[in-house]
């Protein structure tokens, strides 16, 4: 049988801390699509153009560039900023909050587009009643636009999570102890890597297997006042 | 930002960027070549061909590339003896042999399964008309199916090789110095963190733009027939 060496538990906080670390990215990532997409409707000119400019380059720049970025880049921009008013000053992230919000800041980017998608297929007639029925604008579109979007969205929700907890895993390069890490670690002192990055990718594919069968339910359960 | 050490430093993101492009032009043609048997051998009747061919593209496409990168990398030194005994010891010992057997293998799962879709979506009815005019079996999946199926899976495909190309940064982490490696290294020497991380986000965003670009052309020639008046 397979000896992890007393190394299994290792991976399993690896496997807390991953999925962890998905939850508030994706948190991060909707909360980021909701302003991306408002950006994108709104007759604001300049919050066109800064959603615009945000779909295209996060689109556009691999997320291991801008995970380095933002953790070598924002201390450095504060610690500057510091010096240049006369502090010193010395700052390190914290890998656990840098790793999420750039993961968030980047899926963020997708989920502009699902949720823009989303909001367009909202048939307008719903709207309308709900302001003939006396809702107010915000009223109307938090009980009727939002959860009729989020219906729509939501197969589109769930592939970004997919691929946005796969993309969790490069936050072990900036030293997060998550699965990966934890994994190169065992790894490491075992002298068995495969063993490990194997038992590790196996875990990644239950996450896989398990997030396919939650998003099949909730998507059975979102329609259920769907006629087929 | 000190624009003089982008200047000096721009001779040797380039020379990444070349990496990049050779990774990820390296990896797309072999895995172009490897995912038409692929997605047939998913879509066959056999399952001694549908069965492991449906778990190498759920393998690959479930787990992350990263991890796949380490496990052929680092994990090859497992089995070192063996490998050395078969003579391909040299091959795994080399990070840029790994990099493109991962990126392969990765992106083969991935077209695999984007070509699997555009056969299943040919209309019968050009299959039909195929096999009216006496076709069948490999002339006319030459003739008729294949061509379609590509017209369909483009758009797809040309996510797929945008994806590619960005997923070619993380060779950096297997010690191939491609463009996110060559920045990392002049980072880590001068410590300075914007001027590098932001030319080669201007660089990939150049190399991006530019495939989403040509993909563009490529898709109106190939449907050209479609815009015609009727």
């Amino acid at each position: 049988m397979l000896d992890l060496q007393g190394y299994g538990w290792l991976l399993l906080q690896g496997l807390q801390m991953t999925v962890l670390v998905g939850l508030c990215a994706m948190f991060v990532a909707i909360l980021f699509g909701l302003l991306g997409a408002w950006g994108k409707f709104s007759h604001s000119k300049l919050a066109n153009w800064a959603a615009d400019t945000y779909t295209t380059v996060v689109r556009g720049v691999p997320e291991l560039i801008l995970l380095l970025l933002v953790y070598y880049g924002v201390p450095k921009l504060i610690q500057d900023g510091a010096a240049a008013l006369g502090y010193e000053l010395r700052l390190d992230l914290n890998p656990f909050v840098a790793g999420f919000m750039t993961i968030g800041f980047i899926y963020g980017a997708f989920c502009t587009e699902v949720l823009r998608g989303a909001f367009l297929s909202v048939p307008r007639g719903q709207m309308e009643a709900a302001r003939a029925i006396g809702m107010s604008k915000t009223l109307a579109f938090r009980r009727v636009q939002l959860p009729l979007a989020m219906r729509m969205a939501l197969p589109g929700l769930g592939n970004v999570w997919m691929v946005l907890i796969k993309a969790t895993a490069l936050i072990s390069l900036i030293q997060l102890d998550e699965l990966m890490r934890n994994a190169k670690l065992a790894a490491t002192a075992t002298r068995e890597p495969f063993t490990f990055y194997f038992i590790a990718s196996l875990l990644f594919l239950a996450i896989t297997l398990v997030s396919m069968l939650v998003l099949k339910r909730a998507e059975a359960w979102s329609k259920r006042g769907v006629r087929v | 930002m000190n624009w003089e050490l982008i200047g000096e430093s721009l001779p040797k993101l380039l020379a990444g960027a070349g990496v990049t492009v050779q990774l990820t032009l390296f990896s797309l043609a072999i895995g172009l070549l490897l995912a038409v048997p692929l997605a047939l051998a998913r879509l066959s009747h056999n399952p001694l061909l549908k069965y492991p061919t449906a778990g190498f593209v759920f393998y690959f496409r479930g787990t992350p590339l990263l991890v796949q990168l380490f496990l052929i990398y680092y994990g090859s030194g497992q089995f070192r003896d063996v490998l050395s005994d078969m003579g391909l010891w040299t091959y795994f010992r080399n990070a840029w042999f790994c990099a493109v057997l991962t990126l392969t293998l990765n992106t083969a799962a991935y077209t695999a399964e984007i070509f699997r879709g555009a056969i299943q979506a040919v209309p019968r009815g050009e299959i039909e008309a195929g096999k009216a005019f006496g076709m069948s079996g490999w002339l006319l999946f030459r003739r008729v199916t294949l061509p379609k199926a590509f017209r369909i899976a483009l758009p797809a495909y040309g996510n797929e090789v945008v994806f590619l190309l960005q997923a070619t940064s993380l060779v950096s982490a297997i010690t191939v110095i491609d463009l996110t490696g060559a920045a990392d290294l002049i980072r880590s020497k001068t410590f300075a963190v914007y001027e590098m991380y932001l030319t080669a986000a201007v660089l990939y965003l150049i190399m991006t733009y530019g495939l989403v670009y040509a993909f563009r052309l490529l898709e109106k020639r190939l449907n050209a027939y479609q815009h015609r008046s009727a």
